[in-house]
């Protein structure tokens, strides 16, 4: 039997603003527990919430880039449950006007370009963050409530998804997306960009099939793919023998490489979801929404256009360089100092895509945009030969050094002086006649194996297009 | 109009979200106060509505918002001062067994 997955993925982004959504306390990752909080986020009786008006602004112009239709009027309504690290036993949420709905995402496969529908997006406050006492064997949890009320991005896609490359490109798209909208730094190990999957598995042509298994705590790009093999495999299996899988919500246990059922809880869904009394609309009319339009950052397609169009990339380039934005930042700025484009662009897609991943960012790179400039520079002014620049790099990468200084350091620097290197080539010549004659008898291939040896006796250092010059002129006898 | 809206499973369960126990008088009792209230509220729906405008808000007011400045925060003693339990600079809970 021939299956195909059905996914759609919830994703939450926290958006990068200096405050929470509904009060003045700081949107800050890793600050001591417990310090950014007031009364409104710690949920105490009597306080009334204020929208972030820089939180909305995000929102709106992700769900504008995500081709959503905005509602002229949203509302604010109160999801209500019970769990520790939500002091007022509700969060503020979007369900009855939400801000944005029937929008899409492009993805490419196999170079083609395909829309995933999105649902919705919307407006809510994220929850406190639950910590384990270090003490084995503790019988209690530990609240850390700084994180409670920062502005969260909700964006729910159709189940439109179909295989798990579609699934990557999804992920990609998206974070790429929230980061040209500087919406969102999307650090998923500090938990500002988060996936939830839904799965479930049909015959082609077949209409949505009536179940679906929702796979929480997907804390990596790696684990949600890993999470949806197995799903995959798991209903795959479920299914060839006649059984049908069950309706459910399951955490996916990194470790042991498996999801595992959730004990359901009777009435747990019920969320008695009523509008926010503390909040009043907010109404989008026509000048807002040009205005928003207006501002929207170039995106990644615009500026891959842009690449090609302005600086003469090739459009492989281009596109592999606009992925993320941090990358194009970091490629325009090292451009904005040394003017190579090309001879960037090679360096940064041989050189630095080799260390950059999930868990390492252009950002956190030793080597900053000025220091690739300046050896492209020092390159292409015949400093130093391109070998050499290979041999600086290690070096620059491990301890943010100039490359100047390195090369000075070193003793790399490129030998230019025609003097220094008639020695050398008047002892090569005399070294291999047999060679020299093989050039002189009409072989120009010869000529290599003789800058060959000249390049070992100066270990590199010898300007290349020199040394082949003074060959050519004293094997002519000039 | 149905004089039985709300049923004592309704309630049941009702208490049950709002973490709130009840013995069986309560429940009985409660299950008639509400199916009052409603009927109370179904008066309501004899007014003509139809060219009254929907409105999710009792004030005719919109676009609230606050500029994104940092404003001080309180301590974490200050934080922590009314909690039934801490430990060092969090709030202490009963364990934490599932997912929400």
């Amino acid at each position: 039997m021939e299956l195909e997955p059905v996914i759609g993925f919830e994703v939450h982004s926290e958006l990068k603003t200096k405050t929470k959504v509904f009060c003045g306390c700081k949107n800050a990752f890793g600050d001591p527990p417990n310090t950014n909080v007031c009364p409104v986020c710690l949920g105490m009786p009597g306080v009334l919430p204020v929208l972030n008006r820089r939180a909305f602004e995000l929102a709106l112009r992700t769900a504008i880039a995500l081709h959503c239709e905005i509602s002229e009027r949203t509302t604010f309504d109160r999801k209500n449950y019970y769990y520790p690290d939500l002091p007022k036993n509700y969060q503020i949420s979007q369900q009855y006007a939400v801000l944005g709905r029937r929008g899409y995402l492009e993805i490419e496969i196999n170079g083609q370009t395909r829309r995933v529908g999105i649902n919705n997006v919307h407006l809510e406050e994220d929850a406190g963050k639950n910590v384990h006492p270090e003490t084995a064997g503790a019988r209690y949890s530990l609240v850390d409530l700084n994180r409670a009320g920062v502005p969260l991005l909700e964006i729910v896609s159709e189940p439109d998804i179909r295989s798990r490359d579609e699934a990557e490109a999804y992920m990609h798209g998206l974070r790429s997306l929230l980061q040209y909208c500087d919406a969102s730094d999307c650090k998923m190990q500090e938990g500002s960009l988060r996936y939830e999957l839904n799965i479930s598995m049909r015959r082609p042509g077949d209409p949505l099939p009536d179940y679906r298994v929702e796979v929480k705590n997907l804390a990596s790009m790696k684990s949600v793919l890993r999470a949806l093999d197995y799903e995959i495999r798991r209903q795959t299996r479920l299914l060839e023998e006649g059984r049908k899988p069950a309706r459910e919500t399951a955490l996916w246990d990194d470790a042991a490489g498996e999801t595992r059922t959730m004990r359901s809880k009777e009435g747990a869904q019920d969320y008695r979801y009523f509008p926010e009394p503390d909040l009043v609309e907010v109404h989008i009319d026509r000048a807002w929404m040009e205005r928003a339009r207006a501002e929207l950052p170039e995106l990644q397609h615009q500026r891959c256009k842009r690449f090609v169009e302005q600086l003469g990339l090739p459009e492989y380039d281009a596109r592999i360089l606009t992925q993320s934005r941090p990358l194009a930042d970091y490629f325009e700025a090292a451009v904005r100092l040394h003017n190579n484009p090309k001879a960037i662009s090679n360096w940064i897609m041989t050189e630095l895509l080799r260390v950059l991943g999930e868990e390492v960012e252009p950002d956190d790179l030793k080597v900053r945009p000025s220091h690739l400039a300046r050896l492209v520079g020092m390159i292409d002014s015949g400093a130093i030969s391109g070998k050499i620049a290979k041999q600086v790099f290690p070096d620059m990468l491990e301890t943010g050094r100039m490359p100047d200084e390195i090369v000075r350091e070193k003793g790399l620097v490129q030998i230019s002086d025609t003097s220094a290197l008639e020695s050398v080539v008047a002892e090569v010549i005399a070294e291999n006649p047999d060679v020299a004659e093989d050039y002189r008898a009409g072989k120009d291939k010869a000529l290599g194996r003789l800058v060959g040896q000249a390049m070992k006796k100066t270990r590199g250092q010898a300007n290349p297009q020199l040394l082949n010059e003074l060959l050519r002129k004293t094997l002519r006898g000039e | 109009m149905p004089s039985e809206k709300v049923t004592e499973a309704d309630v049941r369960h009702v208490a049950y979200l709002s973490r709130l126990e009840f013995n069986a008088d309560e429940i009985q009792r409660f299950t008639h106060d509400l199916n009052n209230i409603l009927l109370y509220v179904d008066k309501l729906a004899e007014l003509d509505t139809s060219a009254v405008e929907p409105t999710s808000h009792s004030l005719k007011m919109q676009n609230v918002f606050r500029d994104d400045e940092v404003r001080a925060s309180l301590t974490n003693e200050q934080a922590l001062a009314n909690a039934p339990e801490r430990e060092g600079p969090f709030f202490k809970v009963p364990q934490i067994i599932q997912e929400p």
